[in-house]
């Protein structure tokens, strides 16, 4: 596939020890089930993630992802299967004796505590630690997060995102193999969020601690991680960095959860290792990839069409026969940055398209509601998924 | 905690080979890491609370239910004949006599008692419910400052003595009383009343001692009622009247619920105060037990009533588990 | 709208004089020079003649006394008892015959008190005989006996304070404290007593009080010669007024109204400062 092509390239430049047949892997989830009564939370994963990498379990409400973490955490039990973390089994080590660390979506910060006790409550649990070396501990790591002077404040008394950096530092403090970190960001507002990305990626890339990162928010996964795991019905659907998840997604499922698309069902009718057709009834036409798909011939598939990938057109382009379809505008949204044009086109189904507003136009210049257009993209635009 | 889950499941024992080998391998069990694995903190945090409720809790009802159907020696010490008897042959005798609770039914003075102690529960219940809801819907609309003195007001007579706050309306009710004074006084009544010892000084009694139990509930459910429901309610035309009775009043109906369980049932058993202020003709059951055990050493009967009393109250006292189980249930989410 | 709010609010004012104008009486006619206590003897009252009575009535002073080692220890026991049953109830899952453990803790609320009387007290018995029987041990009712069904009936009090409180704070706290390497014993007396010292505090007033005021179940386990004040107070009021009551009533009135008023005071002005540093917090 085209897809895994790329990827050899760009592992030349980055770090990305996933690519290496050889590379150990850090923690290996290996065929984890998880039961709840008669419901399945977690069904079958397994999952190798490497040192110091960023790992986000992405996934809506109730996918399995926040049980998986919490097995880390031995929390949970697995009903089958086993954990590994620097190639020690987990099994039989309660909570308070893993080299993990959690970070709760309500920072589970500790009332009665100030923000140095809360910090401290977890070194003082370790036995030989000096109460000198619990203190300068203390001290580097609220000057890491830089809450120095908040130390004699309770969490009441501190903002959201204050409080969001005294639970990272309680849990960094410990020095854990591994960082888990449930929502991390779900609490703050969408300002302070963007600023906290940077500051997360930062501060675990200067202390080289590995994370594994549960969130609902695509756009968080995709700033922060360095790969995703998907997770649908308790399952891992696909894993992958955030480029190929986004770029190339394997299944309906990823394309119609990371970001939006339009989707277009039909069949193979011509598949070869260069290039393949498939006829829409949906789109009314031909779709054209310059890639093979090597599906079954006449497969029911899927095309996943980007809306930032479709251009459009006020007259007719050259070649009309594929890739292409002809509309009409029925909504326009000005979202600042970008317009969103929902066109109705000939067959009945509504496609969506962004455009950047990279000018300022005048109104005639705009498209207009109501006004005939047509629809194309490149042929290396269409990601095609057979399930 | 979850200490349930905390604690890591063992590996199961296999079968009889793997316990050979591990007992020619090791040596004898070693017990005491049994009993440490399994009665680690959480099992024995549990078997505290436990095994006391076990004990003087659950184990004095089955005595008692024992001793119901036991024939009474008024010879005896104690006064009944055992139920359970081994022979000489090394039998089991078993004598369970139900003459107590066929006594319980056809004894007029009984049937009576029956009868008037669940009239007076059900009106007092009736009389608490009528001051109580328009109490706790006042304090539930009042401003947070009022609505917090209101709520001490209505809590701090539950803090001193039941006993003397009965015992308060003695010198309130009786002839020469407070209220006969008053009344006299004020010259809406020629001679004093009467209302000491009657029906109506037990309601009062009942009324007055219970009305936090109907108060609290009731506000917690009303204070939690969301305030746009009535005006949306006004908004699509409702009147004041008709959104109480179509909005509030059902909204509220586990409050009702709660509270009139929560007078309701230690009304039925109430001793104190049909003893301080009620009938001297006319007794309640809890009096009746009272004076079947203490004056006529009757233990049986005395038992039988218990057990009545319980087959009484039992479904009223599920509906209370039932919805104090939700409210701790919806108090979670 | 406002004929009903008039119309509850009155009733609100009813109802609060219907609890006072009692407690206030017996108040007042306990410094009525009278024996009659309710007929005001205007001549010789205002008296303290009642409270210098009171004082040196041994029969209830040794009562008063009796009482408050039972109430104090009843306290003690049912907090650990109720607390562990609402840690247990609301904390460690499900486990097998929970559901049962829940009905057991809950049903002592609502059971008349006639009923838990006879049933210890048959109870107490029956241990009597058979520890005789197989130790020749001899135990007498009183202090403990009345302790033990105290405990028994009061922790369910405490053990719903401790569940409704411990079901306000969602568990991700002691699991952040597991996490962090406590053990689960640390964890409780670390992070959950702390938490819950609100709830176990009241739960122990709670249980004082209930067991200040116990007659009935009293009167049953007691054994000759342990008589607790209740006892003494039920004793003496059963055939009419007495005014030594009235200011044993007052003073206890007293004591209780300050109790809670303070405490009042003091919630109020935590609640006060914890809201300006919250709202400094958001600020800034």
């Amino acid at each position: 596939m085209q897809a895994a092509e790329r990827r050899v390239d760009k592992s030349k430049t980055k770090h990305e020890p996933w690519r290496d047949p050889h590379a150990e892997a850090y923690v290996r989830f290996e065929n984890i089930t998880k039961r709840f009564g008669d419901f399945v939370a977690v069904n079958n994963v397994s999952l190798k993630i490497f040192k110091k990498e960023i790992f986000c379990l992405l996934g809506g409400s109730g996918c399995g992802k926040s049980t998986l973490l919490r097995m880390m955490a031995g929390f949970e039990a697995p009903s089958s299967g086993a954990i590994y973390l620097d190639g020690q089994d987990m099994a039989d080590i309660p909570p308070y004796e893993r080299p993990v660390n959690m970070m709760f979506q309500s920072y589970a910060l500790f009332p009665h505590m100030t923000v140095e006790k809360n910090i401290a409550f977890g070194l003082e649990q370790e036995k030989g630690l000096s109460r000198s070396e619990i203190a300068t501990r203390v001290t580097d790591i609220l000057d890491i997060v830089k809450l120095g002077q908040f130390a004699a404040r309770r969490p009441h008394q501190l903002s959201g995102g204050q409080r969001q950096r005294v639970a990272l530092a309680r849990a960094l403090v410990k020095r854990p193999k591994l960082l888990l970190l449930d929502e991390p960001l779900g609490a703050l507002d969408k300002k302070l969020r963007e600023a906290t990305q940077f500051e997360l990626i930062n501060i675990q890339e200067s202390l080289g601690v590995t994370f594994i990162v549960v969130t609902h928010d695509q756009e968080e996964a995709m700033t922060l991680a360095s790969r995703i795991g998907v997770m649908n019905r308790g399952e891992i659907v696909q894993i992958g960095t955030p480029t190929e998840i986004y770029e190339f997604p394997m299944t309906k499922f990823v394309a119609d959860f990371i970001g939006s698309v339009n989707m277009f069902e039909g069949q193979l009718i011509e598949d070869l290792p260069d290039r393949a057709r498939i006829q829409s009834d949906e789109l009314g036409g031909t779709i054209f990839v310059d890639h093979g798909i090597s599906s079954a011939p006449s497969a029911t598939v899927w095309a996943a069409v980007r809306p930032e990938k479709i251009n459009i057109l006020r007259s007719p382009p050259a070649d009309t026969k594929e890739n292409c379809v002809k509309g009409v505008v029925k909504e326009i949204a000005y979202m600042g940055d970008v317009s969103i044009y929902l066109v109705k086109i000939d067959t009945g189904k509504t496609v969506r398209v962004t455009l950047p507003n990279v000018e300022r136009l005048s109104d005639d210049e705009r498209i207009a509601w109501d006004e005939t257009v047509w629809l194309s993209w490149h042929a290396s635009s269409p990601v095609i998924v057979t399930q | 905690m979850k200490l349930a889950t905390a604690r890591m499941s063992r590996a199961a024992p296999g079968r009889l080979g793997p316990v050979w080998t591990f007992l020619f391998r090791y040596g004898p069990p070693r017990w005491t890491e049994y009993v440490l694995r399994n009665w680690s903190g959480q099992r024995l945090v549990i078997a505290v609370p436990y095994l006391w409720l076990l004990v003087f809790f659950l184990v004095p009802f089955l005595i008692v239910l024992k001793i119901s159907f036991a024939e009474f020696s008024p010879l005896g010490r104690p006064p009944y004949e055992p139920v359970f008897q081994w022979l000489e042959e090394g039998a089991l005798q078993i004598k369970l006599l139900i003459g107590s609770y066929v006594y319980l039914f056809n004894e007029p003075l009984y049937v009576s008692s029956w009868i008037y102690s669940v009239k007076v529960a059900l009106i007092s219940t009736l009389l608490c419910l009528c001051l109580g809801y328009p109490m706790a819907y006042a304090i539930a609309r009042a401003t947070p400052t009022y609505r917090n003195v209101f709520l001490m007001l209505v809590i701090l007579p539950f803090w001193t003595s039941f006993l003397l706050r009965v015992y308060a309306w003695i010198g309130l009710l009786k002839t020469d009383g407070v209220i006969n004074n008053f009344l006299l006084w004020l010259g809406i009544i020629d001679e004093p009343m009467s209302m000491l010892y009657t029906s109506f000084a037990v309601y009062i009694g009942i009324v007055y001692s219970y009305l936090p139990f109907m108060i609290l509930p009731l506000y917690s459910n009303l204070e939690k009622h969301d305030n746009t429901l009535l005006e949306a309610a006004s908004d699509l035309g409702a009147g004041p009247i008709k959104s109480f009775m179509r909005i509030t009043l059902p909204l509220s109906f586990p409050g009702i619920v709660a509270g009139s369980l929560l007078v309701f049932i230690p009304a039925v058993g109430e001793y104190v105060i049909p003893s301080l202020l009620g009938r001297t003709d006319q007794l309640m059951v809890a009096k009746l037990l009272s004076d079947e055990f203490f004056l006529n050493r009757d233990w049986p009967k005395a038992s039988a009533v218990a057990i009545a009393m319980l087959m009484l109250l039992v479904v009223p006292i599920m509906i209370f588990q039932h919805f104090q189980n939700k409210e701790l249930q919806a108090n979670r989410r | 709208m406002t004929s009903r709010g008039l119309f509850s609010k009155s009733m609100l004012g009813f109802g609060f004089v219907f609890l006072y104008v009692p407690i206030l009486s017996m108040i007042f006619y306990s410094f009525n020079n009278s024996r009659l206590v309710t007929v005001w003897d205007s001549a010789n009252s205002p008296t303290l003649k009642w409270y210098a009575r009171l004082f040196d009535d041994s029969q209830v002073l040794s009562a008063a006394w009796l009482s408050i080692q039972v109430a104090a220890m009843t306290a003690t026991g049912a907090v650990i008892l109720g607390t562990l049953a609402g840690l247990v109830l609301s904390r460690f899952g499900p486990f097998k015959g929970r559901a049962f453990l829940q009905g057991l803790t809950t049903a002592p609320l609502v059971m008349p008190e006639v009923i838990t009387g006879l049933s210890m007290l048959l109870l107490f018995v029956t241990l009597e005989q058979l520890l005789n029987a197989a130790f020749g041990w001899q135990f007498d009712r009183g202090v403990m006996t009345i302790t033990i069904a105290h405990i028994t009936f009061t922790m369910a009090y405490v053990t719903v304070v401790v569940q409704s409180r411990l079901a306000s704070f969602d568990d991700s706290l002691e699991e952040a404290a597991l996490d962090l390497g406590a053990r689960p014993a640390r964890v409780f007396f670390r992070i959950t007593v702390p938490l819950i010292l609100p709830a176990i505090l009241s739960g122990w007033l709670l249980a004082f009080t209930l067991s200040w005021d116990d007659l009935v179940v009293t009167q049953f386990v007691s054994g000759p010669g342990s008589n607790t004040l209740p006892m003494v107070i039920f004793s003496r009021v059963r055939l009419g007024v007495s005014p030594v009551v009235n200011a044993l009533a007052t003073i206890m009135v007293l004591i209780v109204a300050l109790g809670v008023i303070l405490s009042a005071i003091l919630m109020r002005r935590q609640e006060q400062r914890r809201k300006r540093e919250e709202q400094m917090a958001a600020s800034g």
